[in-house]
């Protein structure tokens, strides 16, 4: 199919539409119709996957066609090995939630299925543009859907919550726009590609990294910007929540692999240890903040800040690693392979799949348990596991991913990044590594509180264990958590000519000659 | 001297002028013998008259010419900005109608007075001396004076009416004052050889510092029509004095008349003193984007934050010029459109909740209509995400237009400072959608506007979605102007 990414992209949306049309008053209807276009947005994204040539790390599923032409805007869009993975997450979540959502919602369910569609095409959208304005309207526009899950379906303080989200990445990306323009200007294009080949001085390429950052480490997010997401999280339903820690996070780290390392190479190398610095931090100390929690959504949103601290450490530890010679040969600095600079950079899109997964399960496990209490808090709990052991079971394995237990997929990334790591610095790699008892410990003492222990809530003796429903979706989470913890080799090798052709891009040098 | 001649073949390129001021007699005498029962068509005559005028303006789009001794000028701008005021001022009656029946202020001078301000916006638009650009601004402005009184029993109409007179005034006052020193130092009413005064090299410093002064009080008496800051003080308070429909159109089409004075004036009579004028430009609208966003936070009544919107709109629409091309000044104009397309859907959202003896006009009106009636709920939110220039609607590529152009010229910081106060302004464009959306009140809402306005409004609403999706049209429009 030509226009295979097009279709991705407009079904949800067009979709949307019609379920909107069908309104909320026809229910049933609206939620089968809702799965049924999710579902086969997600077969037709397979396609991407098995018609995928793995050994080129050029555009593939290419579309381009005039869209603005006084500013030489292109309707653009074209995948890699970076983003497709990404896509084919993005429909398979969307599938989950609306799932999840089924007899959850009863209040406005044609509005609340739709609302995942249209940010479904759009999030397909951000991940597939080629040109730098798509990529924004794509990335600024999937803001609105969000905004209005939280506000409408969310909890007591929705309000606080859904504009704090909104008003915070919004703040973050319009410094973005401006260095997208600024680019513009110096390159006359706004294609991304342009982008990449265009000479820029140190100080220009500093401003322009540090507004990308700006935007893309609000999305991650990374500390000291994090403060949006537990409010959101908490706030958000379940779905909201899923699609948030399993998706629009992903969309910051992506912003790194897509702008920020080809397009300021020069600046991303000097300013790459602020950025661990701060991964660092969120590992460690956002990571003890985890262990504090009462409340069971909380502790996993801080628990997805600290694991999306590994994917920007990945990121940046690789100029730690290699640098690029003067004849365009790669050296080693610390004497690190470069395969270890790849294990950092597919470490950290390992991660950010692996986490897609783990947390839109542990999310999903919450939300089988608030739907039956409406509580989140950890103390109403305790001794689950004596009147739902199917599910504690599922609640169980979850946990043990999100700790990082090998066999799981919460395993691979992180140990990835880590061994990249090492070879940058012992230290970089050994507070990374403390996350595996941090994360152990805020992970584990959580599922003993919860799910273990005598029961004290009597409420909680006659909780009934999951529904055929609820069955499936974690079956398949499960299923997909262990697949990616014992078998990565196919996703690693989707990403491997694209990572390599990434590492060069951002190690060679954009600085003007000087002569 | 000058030296005047009259060619009755030149009447044609005044065509649309012309016609307007027949049927504007026309109807007004129609009204003052018909019986009662014949007086609605008043509004459909005057409808059918600024269609044809609108038309006749169309047709006229293409052709160039000087006329009435180098008074009145016909060019692509002129008769492009002529069609859209009428376009616009035709949608605009629609929802005035609405309002009017609702709140027994349906008056047939009503939509008299607003044609006599089109007629004189037309006049500014072709203005090509001092003279016939002062006679239209007043023509227009005098006749929104009254327009803003025809709610006479409303203290707070009058009020405003008086305050926007008062002001207005002096604002005339001070532009007149600023032309008559261009007029003592070129000799000439003429823009054409304002113009070539400005730029002939042998001025002295005398005539410079004439010129300038000249210059300024022009620039004043032009931000004061629009609105920018530090000469806002009148809009918050007429827009929320006036019934909703004279505060309609207030915002709307006088914007594009204001626009045209500026560019008559400033960029065709005075383009050499660029480097004077952008200066000023850039310290008022900056003002205007700061003020505008800020104030308007802690608005309660939505007729007043929406004031204080345009005024941070504004603010925008002068970026475009202190860049000094032909790109940014199109920029401007786009944004301007943009702006008036959006302001008309905003407060047609605001009218259509108006009902017998309801006055829609607090923010908190806008409570439980995501779910009385989700589709104005989506209007409405288009609209506001549109305002606070998110994409893909048509006031994100307005914005993109100007930021463009304004980086382009070397102001990146000028940028920054904008897209900052973009994001702060977003806080109340959210407000309205929170209202809508967020709270939990179940109040009744009942929008009981005729079936015209609601298509109109939708149609409205539509446009700033498709034009989003597809704004190359309208941006090279608004460039091929200049």
């Amino acid at each position: 199919m030509d226009s295979l990414l097009s279709i991705l992209i407009w079904l949800p949306i067009l979709g949307a539409g019609s379920v909107l049309l069908i309104g909320n008053n026809r229910a049933q209807l609206a939620r089968w119709i809702s799965v049924g276009i999710s579902v086969l947005v997600f077969i037709l994204s397979i396609n991407l996957f098995l018609d995928f040539d793995t050994s080129t790390s050029s555009m593939q599923f290419v579309e381009k066609a005039s869209w603005i032409a006084q500013f030489n805007i292109f309707y653009h869009l074209g995948v890699d090995g970076i983003s497709m993975p990404l896509i084919i997450l993005t429909t398979f979540s969307t599938i989950l939630v609306i799932v999840a959502g089924w007899e959850v919602i009863n209040n406005r369910v044609a509005d609340y299925m739709a609302a995942f569609l249209i940010m479904e095409g759009l999030i397909i959208g951000v991940f597939s543009s080629m040109d730098a304005i798509l990529f924004y309207v794509f990335w600024e526009s999937s803001l609105v859907p969000m905004l209005l899950i939280i506000g409408v379906w969310g909890g007591q303080n929705r309000v606080y919550a859904s504009i704090k989200f909104f008003l915070y990445t919004f703040l973050g990306s319009v410094f973005m726009l401006v260095s997208l323009i600024y680019m513009y200007n110096l390159s006359g294009s706004f294609a991304i590609s342009e982008m990449y080949t265009l000479p820029l001085t140190m100080v220009q390429q500093s401003w322009i990294f540090w507004a990308f950052f700006l935007a893309f480490a609000v999305k991650v997010p990374m500390f000291p910007v994090h403060t949006w997401l537990p409010d959101a999280h908490v706030q958000a339903p379940t779905g909201g929540s899923v699609i948030l820690a399993a998706i629009m996070l992903k969309m910051g780290g992506y912003g790194f692999f897509r702008f920020s390392l080809p397009i300021t190479p020069d600046a991303s190398s000097s300013f790459a240890t602020v950025v661990i610095v701060l991964s660092l931090i969120a590992i460690v100390y956002i990571g003890f903040v985890a262990l504090v929690q009462k409340d069971m959504k909380k502790l996993i949103a801080y628990s997805s800040i600290s694991h999306m601290g590994f994917v920007t450490l990945g990121v940046f530890a690789l100029f730690s690693i290699m640098e690029m010679g003067v004849n365009g040969e790669l050296i080693s600095i610390s004497g690190g392979s470069i395969e270890s600079a790849y294990l950092g950079l597919e470490g950290a899109m390992v991660q950010m799949i692996s986490h897609g997964f783990i947390s839109a399960a542990m999310f999903l496990v919450v939300g089988v348990l608030y739907d039956r209490l409406h509580s989140r808090e950890i103390s109403t709990y305790g001794g689950v596991v004596n009147s739902m052991p199917k599910f504690t079971g599922f609640a169980v394995l979850f946990a043990m991913a999100n700790a990082g237990l090998p066999g799981t997929s919460g395993f691979v990334g992180e140990f990835m990044v880590i061994l990249g790591a090492l070879q940058a610095n012992f230290w970089f790699a050994f507070l990374a590594s403390m996350t595996l008892i941090i994360g152990a410990a805020y992970t584990l003492w959580m599922v003993k509180r919860v799910f273990w222990g005598a029961i004290t809530n009597p409420e909680v003796s006659t909780l009934s264990d999951i529904n055929s429903r609820e069955f499936g979706i974690l079956v398949i989470l499960a299923i997909a958590v262990l697949w990616m913890g014992l078998y990565p080799q196919p996703v690693i090798e989707v990403m491997h000519a694209s990572i390599v052709n990434l590492l060069e891009q951002a190690l060679t040098t954009k600085l003007p000659v000087l002569l | 001297m000058m030296n005047f001649n009259f060619n009755v073949a030149e009447l044609i390129f005044a065509l649309p002028e012309l016609f307007l001021l027949f049927a504007i007699s026309l109807i007004l005498l129609f009204d003052l013998f018909v019986s009662q029962r014949l007086k609605q068509f008043t509004y459909y005559l005057t409808q059918l008259a600024l269609l044809i005028t609108g038309f006749l303006a169309f047709n006229l789009i293409g052709e160039n010419a000087t006329i009435f001794s180098g008074t009145f000028v016909l060019d692509s701008l002129g008769s492009t900005f002529k069609v859209f005021i009428l376009g616009f001022a035709i949608i605009a009656l629609v929802y005035t109608r609405h309002y009017l029946k609702a709140h027994d202020l349906l008056r047939n001078e009503y939509f008299i007075l607003a044609m006599m301000s089109i007629l004189g916006m037309m006049v500014m638009v072709s203005g090509h001396s001092l003279l016939t650009l002062y006679l239209g601004l007043e023509i227009m402005s005098l006749s929104l004076y009254a327009l803003i009184a025809t709610a006479r029993d409303r203290a707070s109409a009058i009020e405003a009416a008086l305050k926007y007179f008062v002001l207005g005034a002096i604002a005339s006052g001070l532009l007149l004052y600023g032309m008559s020193m261009i007029y003592g130092i070129s000799g000439s009413l003429d823009i054409a050889q304002i113009s070539s005064f400005a730029s002939a090299s042998t001025l002295g410093s005398q005539q410079t510092l004439i010129l300038n002064f000249g210059l300024v009080f022009l620039v004043i008496g032009i931000a004061f029509k629009l609105g920018a800051v530090p000469f806002h003080m009148w809009v918050p308070d007429v827009y929320q004095g006036s019934p909703t429909s004279v505060t309609m159109f207030l915002s709307t089409v006088p914007k594009i008349a204001a626009i045209a004075l500026l560019i008559r004036l400033l960029i065709d009579g005075l383009g050499d003193l660029q480097h004077y004028w952008a200066d000023l430009f850039m310290i008022l609208a900056v003002l205007s984007i700061a003020i505008g966003s800020l104030v308007a936070l802690t608005q309660t009544n939505i007729k007043r934050m929406l004031a204080y919107s345009t005024i941070s709109h504004i603010g925008f629409v002068l970026l475009g010029f202190v860049t000094g091309v032909v790109d940014g000044y199109g920029a401007a104009v786009f944004y301007v459109l943009a702006y008036i397309l959006m302001s008309l859907a905003a407060f047609g959202s605001i009218i259509v909740l108006n009902r017998k003896g309801f006055e829609a006009d607090q923010i908190s009106d806008f409570q439980g209509l995501s779910k009385h009636s989700p589709w104005f709920a989506l209007i409405m939110l288009v609209v506001m995400l549109s305002m606070a220039g998110v994409p893909p609607f048509i006031g994100f590529y307005s914005k993109l237009f100007i930021l463009q152009q304004v980086v382009a010229q070397g102001y990146v910081i000028l940028a920054i400072a904008a897209v900052i106060f973009a994001v702060i302004s977003a806080y109340y464009y959210l407000q309205i959608i929170k209202t809508m959306y967020f709270d939990d009140v179940d109040k009744e809402i009942l929008v009981s506007a005729p079936l015209d306005m609601k298509v109109v409004l939708s149609i409205n609403g539509i446009l700033i979605l498709v034009v989003g999706l597809m704004p190359s049209f309208w941006m090279e429009l608004s460039v091929s102007l200049f």
